[in-house]
C-alpha cells in the first residue's frame, strides 16, 4: 500500500518525527532514531561554544543531512523577529534547506504557544521562501489562518511540551484535521504509544514528539513502540473503526448451532 | 583596536579580521555553522570578503538536539 506522508511537495515513508533533545548522548540519539524510522527529525539552533572543545562531535555528523531531513526549529523563542532570525540562520547553516519548523512560545512555565507573534512570523517566513511547519494551539480557527498564510503542514499541541499527558482535546483536534486541507499533526504532549496511536486514529497525518521517547527509561525500545503505534493507528484510521454501540451487545460468536439447543 | 560582540560577549582585537579569519583563529572555520552580523546573514561564500567593524555584533550558531 502506497501511503506516503507528503509535504510541500515531498513525499515520506514515516509519519513518525522526532526531535533530537534529551538524549543521553549522541550514540544513544542516533539509536533511538534509527528505531524510531523517522526521516523528519527536528534540530535547535543556538550559539556556539568558542575557543573551547575545538573537537566537539557535531550533531549533524550523526544526522547526516544527506540521509535525514533536517527540521530546524525555533524552540526557546518568544518573539516573531527572533523566530525568523534563528530560521534564516537555519538555512544559511543547512545550504539553503527551506522545511523548517516555525514556533513561538508565550511563556517559559506552559511552553504554550504565543499564536500573535506565530502567525506573524508565519507570514515573514512564508513570503521569504521557506516551507514552514508551524506548533500551534489546538484552534481550528487560528490552525486554518495558519493553512492561509501559507504554512505546508499545522502542528496543534496534544498536550504541554515536554508534558507527556496525551490526547487531551480530541474534538479540538478533530475540527482542525476535518478542515484542513495541509497535513496535520500532533506536535508536543504525546506519552507513550497509545497516544501516538490515538492521535493517528483520530487522522492525524503525523506525530511529532521527543521527550516521549528521549525520557523513557529504554529510549531505543519506545522508539521502535512509537513506530509501530503511529502504523498502527495509521492503519486503524485508514480501515474505519467500527460504530460505537453503547447500549447493545452483539456476539462475535454464532448463536445458533449451541448444543443442548 | 576594535570591540566585537561574540554571541553576546564583547571582545577586543587588535585589527579588523575577515568572518573567515575570525572562525580559523577560534578553531570553527571547518564547522557546520552560520553566521550573522548585525542582524544580517553572511553567506558561507561571503566569510572571506567580509572585514568586520568595530561594534559588530556576531553570532555564530550550529545544530544542536532539539525538539
Amino acid at each position: 500500500m502506497n501511503d506516503s506522508l507528503m509535504i510541500a511537495g515531498k513525499s515520506y515513508r514515516s509519519r513518525l518525527l522526532v526531535g533530537t533533545g534529551k538524549y543521553k548522548d549522541f550514540a544513544e540519539t542516533r539509536a533511538a532514531i534509527d528505531a524510531s524510522g523517522a526521516e523528519i527529525v527536528t534540530v535547535a539552533i543556538r550559539r556556539t561554544n568558542i575557543g573551547q572543545n575545538a573537537d566537539e562531535p557535531n550533531l549533524l555528523d550523526v544526522l547526516p543531512p544527506e540521509r535525514f531531513t533536517i527540521l530546524p526549529n525555533t524552540a526557546g523563542c518568544y518573539t516573531a523577529d527572533d523566530a525568523v532570525r534563528t530560521l534564516r540562520l537555519a538555512r544559511e547553516l543547512l545550504d539553503g534547506h527551506a522545511l523548517v519548523k516555525l514556533e513561538v512560545l508565550g511563556d517559559p512555565v506552559s511552553l504554550f504557544p504565543n499564536m500573535p507573534e506565530t502567525l506573524k512570523a508565519a507570514e515573514i517566513l512564508v513570503k521569504d521562501g521557506f516551507e514552514v511547519m508551524v506548533y500551534c494551539a489546538d484552534d481550528p480557527i487560528q490552525a486554518k489562518m495558519l493553512e492561509e498564510i501559507g504554512c505546508v503542514a499545522v502542528m496543534p499541541l496534544a498536550s504541554l511540551i515536554g508534558s507527556g499527558m496525551g490526547i487531551l482535546n480530541p474534538w479540538n483536534l478533530r475540527l482542525i484535521i476535518d478542515q484542513a486541507t495541509v497535513p496535520v499533526l500532533v506536535d508536543a504532549g504525546v506519552g507513550t504509544a497509545s497516544d501516538a496511536a490515538i492521535a493517528m486514529e483520530l487522522g492525524c497525518d503525523g506525530v511529532l514528539m521527543n521527550t516521549a521517547i528521549a525520557h523513557a527509561k529504554d529510549p531505543v525500545l519506545m522508539a521502535s513502540a512509537m513506530k509501530k503505534a503511529v502504523e498502527a493507528g495509521r492503519e486503524a484510521f485508514l480501515a474505519g473503526r467500527m460504530p460505537r454501540k453503547h447500549y447493545s451487545a452483539d456476539p462475535s460468536s454464532p448463536t445458533s448451532g449451541l448444543i443442548g439447543s | 583596536m576594535i570591540e566585537l560582540i561574540i554571541n553576546g560577549k564583547p571582545e577586543r582585537l587588535d585589527e579588523a579580521p575577515s568572518v573567515l579569519a575570525l572562525l580559523e583563529a577560534r578553531q570553527l572555520a571547518s564547522k557546520r555553522l552560520a553566521v550573522e552580523r548585525n542582524g544580517e546573514i553572511v553567506p558561507k561564500g561571503q566569510h572571506a570578503h567580509t572585514l568586520l567593524a568595530d561594534g559588530d555584533r556576531l553570532e555564530i550558531v550550529v545544530a544542536v538536539g532539539g525538539g
